[in-house]
């Protein structure tokens, strides 16, 4: 099975086909922004970090930049610097250069400010625009997916119907030789002995027990109740009652097949199968992370509803909850409440996501992406100095 | 169209996949449950006695601990139920 998309150097396809205007700091992000405007074809992420960071945090956050910029849907990259930030743009602009596409550096200080800055950065934008609007759409195996999974804003339909359907959907994608990602770390909490008997091997069994015991023991450090957070007063008034349930709810989207492995916060995906990437529960910080780590769809589920997309990932959104469909429809993309009514099987739900996301790979806008919803925000693991 | 689901064999609750009253009975696999108090769709309510201390069971896995004893058609929800994890209050 094929899907239309763009062929990119170094063995890598993308679905969609921006020019990344990519702030290297939050003093670059309306710069960033205001070139992005004013020239078709060009997203800005909104970095809202990217000076004053040290030791691993600083590494983490370049790495989500520089892997963000590698995703196959990106043609081409504008990295915009202040010129004294912490996260050099010209570095950054280096180390995507390495993937293969085009870049270039605006340093908003030599230019001599953000009116120079902005005429010049449009210039250039408008130039890779050009170059890589030539390129179209070729038929690619769709074994070169890679389907993020997400949840947020869950209820109880989200256990019981949307997660369990786009389980249905990774099993498929995997089965025809594909790559799924399961987020969100705090959220295997209660949950991570089921995921366990699927590891593919004791290493993966031991780094996936590792992140869970990690991530709880930093909620107990802080000496409180992580049901202050978690689950969120949103998911109490769906239904959900606990940590462990909203859990056991969540994996369901990981489907059957064997946990291949676990990835650090934005690594890059480099194997086939369902991988668990170590991320906050944070809907944005999570999706952030997974189109870091090269997928170049997620299908979000969703109970309350939540409008989020990302810069250059397209987002679906589901629910299994029809009255949040009716309420949300500017939002949503597909209702799955025919699964809570009994008129819908979980695996036809799984095959109509399934088919969604195909068209979507072909180039069907997501409504995320209709109204603009370009959500990004990176994990920080330590204080701004 | 289904008022509840029992999700697996070991639950000792269930979901109402509708809003029920108080006196409704709920025909499930195995239970015939008279609800006793109302439930939103969503919310989870007692198959059987739980103990106070006892697991609350749904997926066939602990969603935690019962901090009251509840009795069949109960409302199961936080103001009954506590999380066993991620509970550095309690360290």
């Amino acid at each position: 099975m094929n899907f239309n998309g763009y062929i990119r150097p170094q063995g890598k396809f993308g679905i969609r086909n921006h020019v990344l205007i990519l702030p290297a700091s939050v003093c670059a992000s309306t710069v960033a922004a205001n070139i992005a405007r004013n020239v078709p074809g060009c997203v800005a992420l909104n970095n809202v970090f990217g000076c004053c960071q040290v030791g691993a945090d600083a590494t983490q956050s370049v790495r989500t930049l520089v892997n963000t910029a590698a995703n196959p849907n990106v043609g081409a990259v504008l990295v915009v610097g202040l010129g004294c930030e912490g996260l050099e743009p010209l570095p950054m602009a280096d180390a995507i250069a390495k993937f293969g596409k085009p870049v270039q550096v605006l340093v908003i200080q030599k230019e001599g400010g953000s009116v120079t800055a902005e005429a010049r950065g449009i210039a250039i934008a408008r130039e890779l625009a050009d170059t890589i609007s030539r390129q179209g759409r070729e038929p690619i195996d769709i074994a070169e997916l890679i389907l993020g999974l997400e949840c947020g804003g869950s209820d109880t339909t989200s256990g019981l119907a949307a997660n369990p359907a786009l389980g249905v959907t990774s099993d498929l994608l995997i089965a025809l030789g594909g790559a799924a990602m399961l987020s969100e770390t705090t959220e295997l909490i209660g949950a991570e002995h089921v995921l366990t008997r699927r590891a593919v091997n004791d290493a993966v069994k031991e780094k996936l027990l590792k992140i869970v015991h990690d991530c709880e023991e930093r909620a107990k450090s802080m000496g409180v109740d992580l049901r202050g957070s978690q689950p969120t007063p949103g998911n109490i008034a769906g239904g959900l009652s606990s940590i462990e349930e909203k859990s056991l709810g969540c994996i369901h989207k990981a489907g059957t097949t064997p946990l291949m492995g676990v990835l650090e916060y934005a690594e890059m995906l480099t194997g086939k199968g369902m991988y668990m990437m170590d991320t906050p529960g944070q809907d944005v910080v999570s999706m952030t992370g997974m189109a870091a780590g090269g997928a170049q769809v997620t299908v979000f589920t969703t109970g309350l509803g939540t409008p989020a997309g990302h810069p250059i990932m397209p987002v679906i959104k589901a629910t299994g909850n029809h009255g949040t469909f009716t309420r949300m429809s500017d939002n949503i993309d597909i209702d799955l409440g025919g699964i809570i009514d009994g008129t819908l099987t979980i695996e036809d739900a799984g095959q109509i996501l399934f088919d969604e996301m195909l068209a979507v790979a072909n180039g069907k806008l997501t409504k995320a992406e209709e109204l603009g919803h370009t959500e990004f925000s990176i994990y920080r693991i330590g204080p701004t100095f | 169209m289904a008022q509840a689901v029992i999700i697996d064999r070991l639950d000792n609750v269930a979901t109402a996949t509708a809003e029920l009253q108080r006196g409704d009975v709920v025909e499930l696999p195995g239970y015939s449950i008279t609800i006793a108090e109302n439930i939103s769709f969503g919310h989870k309510f007692a198959l059987c006695a739980i103990p106070v201390r006892g697991q609350v069971v749904k997926y066939g896995e602990s969603i935690g601990r019962a901090t009251a004893d509840i009795a069949p058609g109960a409302h199961v929800h936080v103001h009954n139920v506590e999380s066993l994890r991620g509970r550095g209050d309690l360290a």
